[in-house]
C-alpha cells in the first residue's frame, strides 16, 4: 500500500535591514557575542519596542510578491514562553491578524505550473542563540543575543505539497522569490532561511488526513528534503506494520539524519498569545501599498516565460537566465546594448556563469558591464573577431578593465578576413598537414576539421572561420579535380 | 531670615534659587537634613542619593553663575519611584528579584527632570513592580503614614506620596496603573495626578501593566504638579504609545476660570454602604466649595463602574475586569526575570526549568506570584475567550460610558478611596479586599482618561481625605485648574504632619 503525503511548510527568513526589528542595533552576522545589542534587545526593565518601519516594508513586499491579501489593520501579538536565548521571554508576532494572509506561491512541476497555498505571511522577531559549552566538567551554556530582534519574515504554506520533491520545488521558488524581491538575502549557512515541516500520510483518494507530525529544526532545503524523506518512510512503516502515527512535534538531527520526538514539557506548550500592548496597530494606507507594490519585481517564473516569448529563447535558457535576479538584469541590459537574444544567452552561460561559477562569485562581483559585455558579443557577432579571439579579448577585460574595441586594436586580435591574408596561410597549411589532405581526398571529409583548426593555430585564432573554411574547401575541390 | 525649605513650594523653591537668594546646594543640604530626620519614622526610600544630588546642586550653582538658560525644575528636589530608571542608580521595584540591578540607561522621565535642571534626591518605595495599594508589598521596607504612623501610607507610589506629605521631598514621580498615585497620594493629604494614557513616555519605567500604566507628578499644591507634568511630558519616540501633540503650558492652565463648569456625580460611587462617612462628608463640602465657586453638579451614570454591595461585601465589574487585564500584561512582562542576564539568580544548582522556578520562586513576593499565576490562567488556551477577551469588551463599555458623560459634563466628581488610610496589616491577609481600595479609581486607567487626587479634608482621626476629578483624554488643563481653584479656597494641603520625636 502506498500512502499519500500532506506536506505544509513554514518558512523563516530573516529580512535585508540595517538595524534590528525594535531597536537601533545592527544585523551583521558573525559579530563577537553580545556586541549587536542594547537595553532593548537585551530585554531590560522598562525598555519598549519602536518598529523598524523598513522591516515592515519589506515584509509587505513579500506578502504582496506571494499574492497575498494584506490587513490593513495590523497588530503584534505576544508569544509567551520560556528560553534563555529570549531575552524577554516572549516573543514579539503576529498571530490573530497577521500582516497578508490567502495567497500563493507558483511554481513549475512536472512540467507545467503549480499553485501552492500561502495561508499566511508575517512579521516576528528572531530569537539569539545558545550555545551549549562542551568542554569536559563545564555545566553551563552561553547565550549570544546578536540575533535576538533580528526581524524574521515567517510564511505559513497550506499543506499543498505531495511529494519531496515538490516540496524542494516550494523551497527553491519561495527562497528565488525573496532573492529577487530583496527582501532576505536566504544565507543557510548564517541562519538566514530556516524550516519546519508538517507531514501526515493518508490512503490515496481519501480526504481525511493522518495524524499530523511537525518537525523543526530545519537550517536548510537540503535538510527539509532529507527529514521529508525520513519521515514519510518512517509514518509509512507504522501504518504499514499496522500501527498509528500520532500526533506530535520531533526535532531534525541533520548529523545523524533521523528525528527525535521532543521531551513532553518542550511539547506542551500553550504560548498564551494575546496583542502586543507596548505597540500600536499599523495602519497601511492606500499610498504606502501602492509604493511597495511597485516595488515588487517581475518574479523569476514570469520572467522566465517572457524570455521564452519575447526573446524566443528555450526553456532551458531562459531557467538557467532567470535563476537569479542580477544574472537575469544583466542579461536584459546586454540585450539593451545589443539585441541579439540567443548570442547574449549562449555568451552570458557558456563564458561569464562558467566564470563566476570557477570563482565562487556573484554577478554583481563580475568585473565587465553589461554595456561592455554586450559591445563585445557585438563584434563577435559581426566577424569583427571571432569567438576565440572574443574570449580571449573577455580574459583581458576582465584583467585590465578597458573596452573591447581598445583591446582589439591593442592586440590586434581583428579577423583575419580578407581573401589575400588567409590565402597564403591555406597554402602553407596545405604543404605542412600531407595526411590530413591526404585522408580529405580520400573521402574522410571530417579531415577538414584539423585543417581549418591548423588554420587557426597559424592565425592565433584570428582568422574568419567562414572564409577560412571556404577557401580551404576551393582549393582541396581544385586538388581534386588535378591528381 | 528665609523661610525654612520645607514651607516652600517647588515653585517657590525655583524660585528662590533663579534669584539667587538660595544656592541649589544649600537647598539640596536642608532637603538631606529634613529627609534623614524624618526617614527613621516615614521610610519613604529605598536608595538615597545624597552624594549625586549635592554634586549635581553645585554644578546647577555653576551653571547659574555662568549665565546660563536654567529649566523648569531648576535646583528642585525631585524623588522618584523605584520603578523608574536611573543610569548607575539601583532600581529595583522593591523586588528581591531586582535587588541591586542598576540600569544602564535612565528612562525619558528622567532625562527630562535632568534636562529641566532638577536634582534626583533618592528612589521611593513602593508596591512590588507596582502590585498592591498599601506598600506593604515592598520586600525590603515598610513605608508609614506621615499622619499615622500606623497606617499605611497607600500604594503603590506610596514612598513617593509619604516623602512629599511628610515635607521630605517637593516633588515626586509615582506610577498609576490602578490608582497607585492618585490613592496614596489622598491617603497622605497630598496631590496627584495620573495623565491621559499616552501624555508621558513610559520608556524606562519598569512595566506593570502595559496598557494601564503611566507616570505622573505628585505634589503638595496644583502649581507644582502642573509644573513637573510640564516636564515630562514632552514627546518622546521611543515609546510607540505615546502621543505626538504639544505639551500644553499647564501652569498657565491653572488659572483658567472653573466657574460655568459642570461636574458629573457618578451615582454609582456615591451609594449607600459604598463610602466611609466620613469620607462622603468631606466631599460633599468640597462638592459645596465648588458650588460657590460656580460649578453645577450634574447626576451621570458610569453603569459599567457600578459598586455592588451585598453584606457589606464590595464587588465590581471594573474590578474584575481590571484584575483581568492587569494581571494578564504582568504575566508576560515579568517573564523576563527568569536569572539568565540581570538581577537575582538562585544559588541552587539544577537545568535550566529547576533555574527559573528556583529564582523566580525565592525572588517574587507572595502578590506577585498570585497575579502572574492569575495572568497566566486568564491567558491560556480554553480561558481566553472567557476572561482575556471579555474583559476587554468591559473595558470598552467603560470607555463608552465616559464618552457619554462626556456630552453632559466638564469634568466627573468621584471620591479617590471608600476609607482613609487603614491599618498596617488589615488587609495584608486579604487580597480582595485590597483590591477593592482601587474600586473609585481603576475605571480612570481602563478609560485611559486622566484623573487628578486633591486633598479635601481630614477624618475624625487626623487622617486626610481626598476627592477625585477625572477629565476627558488630554484634558490635564482643566483637572489641573479645577484642583487650583479649590486649593486657593481651601487649605488642607497646606496642614503639615507632625513628626516631631517620631
Ligand atoms: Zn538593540
Amino acid at each position: 500500500m502506498r500512502y499519500e503525503a500532506v506536506i505544509g511548510l513554514e518558512t523563516h527568513a530573516e529580512l535585508l535591514t540595517e538595524s534590528k526589528l525594535w531597536c537601533r542595533c545592527g544585523t551583521r552576522f558573525g559579530e563577537p557575542p553580545n556586541t549587536q545589542t542594547c537595553p532593548v534587545c537585551l530585554g531590560m526593565p522598562g525598555v519598549l519596542p519602536v518598529l523598524n518601519k523598513r522591516a515592515f516594508e519589506l515584509a509587505l513586499k513579500a506578502a504582496l510578491a506571494l499574492h497575498c491579501v494584506i490587513n490593513r489593520e495590523t497588530f503584534f501579538d505576544r508569544k509567551n514562553y520560556y528560553y534563555p536565548d529570549l531575552p524577554k521571554n516572549y516573543q514579539v508576532s503576529q498571530n490573530y491578524c497577521n500582516l497578508g494572509r490567502d495567497g500563493y506561491l507558483e511554481m513549475s512541476a512536472d512540467g507545467g505550473i503549480r499553485r501552492v497555498g500561502i495561508w499566511n505571511v508575517h512579521l516576528e522577531e528572531d530569537a539569539g542563540k545558545n550555545i551549549h559549552v562542551e568542554s569536559p566538567g563545564a555545566d553551563y551554556s552561553l547565550v549570544d543575543l546578536n540575533r535576538a530582534g533580528v526581524p524574521l519574515l515567517e510564511v505559513v504554506s497550506a499543506p499543498d505539497m505531495h511529494s519531496v520533491e515538490e516540496a524542494e520545488a516550494f523551497m527553491h521558488t519561495l527562497r528565488r522569490l525573496l532573492l529577487y524581491c530583496e527582501v532576505s538575502d536566504c544565507k543557510m549557512q548564517e541562519g538566514s532561511l530556516r524550516f519546519e515541516a508538517s507531514v501526515s500520510l493518508r490512503r490515496p483518494g481519501e480526504e481525511k488526513l493522518g495524524s499530523r507530525v511537525e518537525i523543526k529544526n530545519l537550517n536548510s532545503i537540503k535538510a527539509v528534503t532529507r527529514c521529508l524523506a525520513y519521515e514519510i518512510e518512517r509514518q509509512s512503516r507504522l501504518l504499514r506494520e499496522g500501527g498509528a502515527v500520532e500526533m506530535e512535534t520531533r526535532l531534525w538531527d541533520e548529523a545523524g539524519g533521523r528525528s527525535e520526538r521532543m521531551r513532553s514539557k518542550e511539547r506542551a506548550q500553550d504560548y498564551r498569545y494575546f496583542p502586543e500592548p507596548d505597540l500600536v496597530p499599523f495602519v497601511v494606507d492606500e499610498g504606502w501599498l501602492e509604493r511597495v507594490q511597485a516595488e515588487v519585481p517581475e518574479l523569476s517564473l514570469g520572467r522566465r516565460r517572457r524570455f521564452v516569448r519575447d526573446h524566443g529563447l528555450s526553456e532551458y535558457d531562459a531557467r538557467v537566465l532567470t535563476e537569479e535576479r542580477a544574472v537575469a538584469d544583466y542579461f536584459e541590459a546586454c540585450l539593451a546594448a545589443h539585441n541579439e537574444p540567443k548570442s547574449v544567452a549562449n555568451w552570458i552561460m557558456n563564458e561569464v556563469l562558467a566564470i563566476l561559477n570557477e570563482r565562487k562569485v556573484s554577478i554583481a562581483e563580475f568585473e565587465v558591464p553589461p554595456q561592455r559585455f554586450a559591445e563585445l558579443i557585438e563584434a563577435a557577432d559581426k566577424g569583427k573577431v571571432t569567438a576565440a579571439a572574443a574570449r580571449e579579448i573577455l580574459g583581458k577585460m576582465i584583467e585590465t578593465g578597458k573596452n573591447a574595441a581598445t583591446l582589439i586594436e591593442e592586440t590586434g586580435a581583428e579577423t583575419i578576413g580578407q581573401e589575400e591574408d588567409l590565402a597564403p596561410i591555406v597554402e602553407q597549411v596545405l604543404a605542412e598537414a600531407r595526411k590530413a589532405v591526404q585522408d580529405y581526398l580520400g573521402g574522410k571529409k571530417k579531415a577538414i576539421g584539423a585543417l581549418l583548426g591548423q588554420v587557426m593555430r597559424l592565425t592565433g585564432g584570428k582568422a574568419d572561420p567562414k572564409l577560412a573554411r571556404e577557401i580551404l574547401l576551393n582549393r582541396l575541390e581544385e586538388m581534386a579535380r588535378q591528381p | 531670615m528665609a523661610k525654612p525649605l520645607e514651607e516652600l513650594t517647588a515653585t517657590a523653591i525655583r524660585d528662590a534659587f533663579l534669584r539667587r537668594e538660595r544656592s541649589a546646594r544649600s537647598i539640596v543640604e536642608e532637603q538631606f537634613a529634613i529627609l534623614k530626620e524624618r526617614e527613621v519614622a516615614v521610610g519613604a526610600f529605598l536608595t538615597v542619593m545624597q552624594e549625586e544630588a549635592l554634586a549635581r546642586a553645585d554644578a546647577l550653582d555653576r551653571k547659574l553663575a555662568d549665565g546660563a538658560q536654567m529649566g523648569k525644575l531648576a535646583g528642585i528636589p525631585v524623588a522618584v519611584k523605584d520603578n523608574i530608571c536611573t543610569r548607575g542608580v539601583a532600581t529595583t521595584c522593591a523586588s528581591r528579584i531586582l535587588e541591586g540591578y542598576v540600569p544602564p540607561y535612565d528612562a525619558h522621565v528622567v532625562e527630562r527632570l535632568i534636562e529641566e535642571d532638577a536634582v534626583i534626591i533618592g528612589k521611593t518605595n513602593m508596591d512590588e513592580f507596582a502590585m498592591g495599594s498599601s506598600t506593604e508589598n515592598s520586600a525590603f521596607k515598610l513605608t508609614r503614614n506621615p499622619w499615622d504612623r500606623e497606617r499605611i501610607p497607600g500604594g503603590s507610589s506610596g514612598g513617593s506620596a509619604a516623602a512629599v506629605a511628610a515635607r521630605m521631598a517637593p516633588l515626586a514621580l509615582g506610577s498609576d496603573t490602578g490608582g497607585s498615585i492618585r490613592q496614596p497620594a489622598g491617603l497622605c493629604g497630598v496631590v496627584g495626578l495620573k495623565p491621559t494614557y499616552g501624555r508621558v513616555s513610559r520608556y524606562g519605567l519598569v512595566a506593570f501593566a502595559s496598557s494601564l500604566d503611566q507616570i505622573g507628578p505628585l505634589a503638595r499644591t496644583a502649581g507644582d504638579t502642573a509644573l513637573l507634568l510640564e516636564a515630562i511630558a514632552p514627546r518622546d519616540g521611543r515609546d510607540s504609545t505615546c502621543t505626538d501633540r504639544e505639551v500644553p503650558d499647564y501652569v498657565e492652565a491653572l488659572e483658567q476660570p472653573i466657574s460655568g463648569l459642570t461636574f458629573g456625580l457618578p451615582g454609582e460611587f456615591f451609594i449607600e454602604g459604598g463610602l466611609d462617612r466620613e469620607v462622603a462628608r468631606a466631599l460633599e463640602q468640597a462638592r459645596r466649595c465648588y458650588e460657590a465657586l460656580g460649578v453645577r453638579f450634574r447626576d451621570i451614570s458610569l453603569p459599567h463602574s457600578r459598586i455592588d454591595v451585598e453584606d457589606g461585601q464590595l464587588s465590581s465589574y471594573a474590578v474584575a475586569c481590571y484584575y483581568i487585564l492587569c494581571t494578564a500584561e504582568a504575566s508576560s512582562n515579568l517573564a523576563r526575570y527568569d536569572g539568565v542576564r540581570y538581577g537575582h539568580r538562585s544559588d541552587e544548582r539544577g537545568d535550566i526549568i529547576e533555574m527559573y522556578s528556583r529564582t523566580r520562586g525565592e525572588g517574587f513576593g507572595e502578590e506577585v506570584k498570585r497575579r502572574i499565576m492569575l495572568g497566566t490562567h486568564a491567558l491560556s488556551s480554553g480561558y481566553y475567550d472567557a476572561y482575556y477577551l471579555r474583559a476587554g469588551r468591559v473595558r470598552r463599555l467603560i470607555q463608552s460610558d465616559f464618552e457619554r458623560a462626556w456630552e453632559q459634563v466638564d469634568l466627573v466628581f468621584a471620591p479617590v478611596s471608600p476609607t482613609p488610610a487603614f491599618r498596617i496589616g488589615e488587609k495584608a491577609d486579604d487580597p480582595l479586599a485590597m483590591y477593592l481600595s482601587d474600586i473609585f479609581t481603576i475605571s480612570c486607567n481602563l478609560a485611559g482618561i486622566c484623573g487628578i487626587s486633591v486633598p479635601c479634608g481630614f477624618s475624625s482621626e487626623g487622617l486626610p481625605v481626598a476627592l477625585q476629578l477625572m477629565g476627558r483624554h488630554w484634558d490635564e488643563e482643566r483637572l489641573l485648574a479645577a484642583a487650583h481653584a479649590y486649593q486657593i479656597h481651601t487649605d488642607w494641603h497646606k496642614r503639615a504632619p507632625a513628626l516631631e520625636g517620631g
